[in-house]
């Protein structure tokens, strides 16, 4: 017998890319958080930059950089590719659907939520990640600034003066709450990794990550804003 | 004819001629019903003043009539099988309505499962995933001892509440992707568990699940709604431990597929 179903092609191998990738961005947002929580040192951004000086330069990490773009890229066109075939599995819809009786209303608008992070991505990546690395605006450190340049720390501090972006980040980070709060033990659900003892652990860590990573990332915006790390 | 606490209630169902036919929802009375009659037995006496009055019965699938066959097949205001949980609808009382409530009744809706007339859906695409893997092949003879092959309890028990799946549908019909991943899970898993699944056991889950894939089921996003809506309550583990075969299947066998 033989059977024609890849990775790429089935069911369930497009479900485990999914989550191999999800948990590969859930990583990728804890190396996030920690470097910019060195904001916290209160330092005038030293520490910080100091960190994003090493993100910037480490070759590791920018080989990194390139995977992560191959894994968020994956994320969305795997979700796409799955929400294009879902649709097409239910072609006549029903009349009345009382969803709130049997799931979760953010397991059910993943892919929702999952549009608005990426718009935030978009936004968030203009703000910082293309002026690090496709103009002469920003220097790695105080030390290495020359002429106008300003520190990627200077350039938060820039950034979260507007209160309007200081909210639009904020909102964002609820929204990355909820898709997590699906997302985390989805993943681990997909990839086959359920056990009665340790589930329970799984879930309990996936709501931890899901509340305490996004409530970090928007303490930021929130912190340089009001002048309280400056 | 309406007794004492006896309910008058508005049906608002969905009529099809066949599947090739668009369907529409139709409004019904149905009047003097009984709380203590179950969901099918109310659409019995609509049918039998249907019939009595020259019009046509409105058509359903049943046959036990005590949750064990898997045929009945309701998609009842919102939710398969009903407000109940772990009950089909036949087991459905109509005590579970208010007087005067205004029920929707449509069909299992997923483009594995067409509309054979009215509420009654084609669900052989079940049996095809069946016949793709879904048993063990044995040699036919004298039958063999008792406890001839000793199974672990738990695994027992593991395999037995898998194999409580009677095949209604209901999975498919909650998920909001028309998945019939809880299906799958649990014909794949009452026999991965057991001894006797052993021999096929690599071939049975890649050929099920090529079946599901072909059949034009949606893919599982974890919601949880089948497990929640399941009239047998089977666990969505046995959709992690599908997963699992799944993955083993593919880096184990030493065929290339």
């Amino acid at each position: 017998m033989s059977n024609k179903t890849g990775l790429l092609t089935s069911s369930i191998g497009k479900k485990i890319l999914m989550g191999i990738t999800g948990l590969f961005l859930i990583s990728f947002l804890l190396v996030h958080c920690f470097i910019n929580a060195l904001i916290f040192f209160n330092d005038g951004g030293e520490t910080f930059n100091k960190g994003a000086e090493f993100m910037g330069t480490n070759w590791l990490i920018r080989t990194m950089e390139i995977v992560l773009f191959i894994g968020i890229f994956a994320h969305i066109f795997l979700a796409l590719k799955l929400t294009l075939d879902n649709r097409k599995a239910r072609p006549i819809g029903y009349q009345l659907v009382n969803g709130t009786a049997n799931s979760t209303w953010y397991s059910r608008w993943m892919g929702l939520l999952g549009t608005l992070i990426l718009m935030f991505l978009i936004i968030h990546l203009a703000h910082f990640w293309v002026q690090s690395r496709f103009t002469d605006n920003l220097a790695h450190t105080r030390e290495h600034i020359v002429g106008n340049q300003i520190t990627m720390f200077d350039r938060m501090s820039i950034v979260f003066s507007e209160l309007w972006i200081v909210v639009l980040y904020c909102l964002s980070m609820v929204s990355l709450a909820y898709h997590l709060l699906h997302g985390f033990q989805s993943a681990f659900q997909s990839l086959g990794l359920n056990h009665k003892k340790y589930s329970p652990l799984i879930k309990t860590t996936g709501v931890a990550f899901s509340i305490l990573i996004p409530l970090i990332f928007a303490s930021m915006p929130l912190v340089m804003h009001f002048g309280i790390i400056k | 004819m309406s007794g004492h606490g006896n309910m008058n209630l508005t049906l608002k169902v969905w009529k099809q001629k066949n599947k090739d036919t668009k369907g529409k929802f139709e409004t019904y009375q149905a009047k003097g019903i009984s709380p203590d009659m179950s969901f099918l037995e109310m659409f019995d006496v609509v049918n039998e003043q249907l019939i009595s009055g020259n019009q046509e019965p409105i058509a359903f699938d049943h046959d036990c009539r005590e949750g064990i066959c898997g045929a009945c097949s309701m998609y009842i205001n919102g939710r398969p099988h009903g407000p109940k949980g772990g009950v089909t609808t036949c087991q459905l009382h109509m005590r579970s309505f208010k007087d005067g409530d205004t029920i929707v009744v449509e069909p299992w809706r997923s483009a594995a499962f067409p509309v054979i007339k009215d509420l009654a859906v084609d669900r052989s695409s079940f049996d095809r995933i069946i016949s793709a893997g879904g048993f063990v092949s044995v040699n036919t003879g004298n039958s063999k001892d008792a406890n001839n092959i000793l199974i672990n309890k738990d695994d027992a028990d593991e395999a037995f509440n898998a194999a409580a799946c009677i095949g209604c549908g209901a999975c498919v019909a909650a998920c909001k992707n028309s998945s019939a991943m809880l299906f799958v899970s649990a014909k794949v898993s009452q026999l991965a568990l057991l001894p006797q699944g052993q021999i096929e056991r690599y071939d049975r889950v890649l050929n099920m699940v090529k079946q599901m894939d072909e059949e034009g089921f949606g893919n599982c996003t974890n919601t949880g709604a089948c497990e929640a809506e399941c009239p047998k309550s089977i666990s969505l583990e046995n959709i992690a431990r599908l997963n699992r075969e799944y993955s083993a299947a593919k880096l184990m066998q030493d065929k290339v597929n």
